[in-house]
């Protein structure tokens, strides 16, 4: 990056970043509003929802487990679990931008995937804090005015499965999943899990198969942890 | 009523884990292995909703349009298109074939 150098960046330069990724995830809560209406929940809860949990995977998630007739509780367990993830963002966001304690409560509303790339790209304290603020505050105004819109727009197209819209939910975890798959781990995850997912699904209450799904993480560690021992007693 | 319950579990569980992170003090959530386990823990659930919302209508089984779709969307991402350009792809495509068969 020519631009990082030395001890700065220029605010600038770190505010464009961050509006390039506020604007272009912003956008996609019209295919939140839109799937969540099309999945049946009224325009005052799809807007809840991005107002009040405000993270993506977990929102589509919760739509998806409730509209396949889960209960609440498991549907939120999925959901919840998704989330985890932004404690970990957090841990390291904590460190790097050095908040005041009053201030991570408020923070923390916006400790998500997209400010933690921005955040973690920049190279001082100062462009690290500008980044996080400029990233969260555009997407979290953006995303909730597409999601009313899609929202809107759902309630007026009616049926949002003629236009492919119900699409759009598992494209968007496509889409956040595909960068993840970098090494075979995390492929093997992801294989287990689909396969989990699936055999599972016709057999268990809705909304369980996915959380069953999720043990291919451990399950996948355990063997990789078992093999990484076997190898290093071979080795002695 | 179980929507708006479901809604607030998610907005309070949610939110609890994010503030989680930035209070506690660095090291306790460092281990390693606690570490590997939360970044393929999105890995395994993100997988199974894909391949879920892809080919089941409730708690039943199918390939449908959806699955070229999903399909387009792949190549998308192969393509390294932008983020809503990859949603569009399944879009459109689903769409399409629908429209067609």
């Amino acid at each position: 990056m020519p631009t990082a150098q030395g001890a700065g960046k220029a605010d600038s330069a770190v505010v464009r970043d961050a509006l390039g990724v506020g604007l272009a995830v912003g956008l996609s809560g019209f295919a939140f509003g839109v799937t969540s209406v099309g999945n049946g929940l009224s325009l005052l809860q799809t807007c809840a929802l991005s107002l009040l949990v405000f993270t993506g995977a977990s929102q589509f998630a919760l739509v998806g487990a409730l509209a396949g007739g889960g209960n609440p509780v498991t549907a939120a367990a999925g959901a919840f679990f998704l989330g985890v993830r932004n404690a970990f963002y957090g841990l390291r966001l904590s460190q790097l931008l050095q908040l005041p304690r009053a201030v991570r409560p408020f923070a923390a509303h916006w400790v998500i995937d997209e400010t933690t790339a921005v955040t973690l790209a920049q190279p001082t304290r100062r462009a690290r804090r500008i980044g996080f603020t400029v990233t969260g505050l555009t997407l979290y105004v953006l995303w909730n005015l597409t999601t009313l819109l899609g929202g809107l727009g759902a309630e007026a197209i009616g049926d949002t499965d003629a236009w492919g819209l119900d699409a759009a939910a598992p494209a968007t975890f496509l889409a956040l999943l595909a960068p993840m798959l970098r090494t075979a781990t995390e492929r093997a995850v992801a294989l287990l899990a689909i396969v989990l997912g699936l055999v599972l699904l016709p057999v268990l209450p809705a909304g369980v198969p996915v959380l069953v799904a999720a043990l291919a993480a451990p399950l996948v560690l355990f063997v990789e942890g078992r093999k990484i021992r076997a190898r290093e007693r071979n080795d002695r | 009523m179980n929507i708006w319950l479901a809604i607030a579990l998610t907005a309070a569980g949610c939110y609890a884990v994010k503030l989680l992170g930035l209070l506690v003090p660095a090291g306790v959530l460092e281990r390693p292995l606690v570490q590997r386990l939360a970044a393929l823990l999105p890995v395994a659930l993100l997988a199974a909703l894909t391949a879920q919302q892809t080919f089941a209508e409730g708690q039943q089984l199918v390939l449908d349009a959806k699955a070229a779709g999903l399909a387009a969307a792949g190549v998308a991402f192969l393509l390294r298109a932008p983020f809503l350009l990859i949603i569009a792809a399944a879009v459109l495509v689903t769409a399409g074939v629908r429209a067609l068969g």
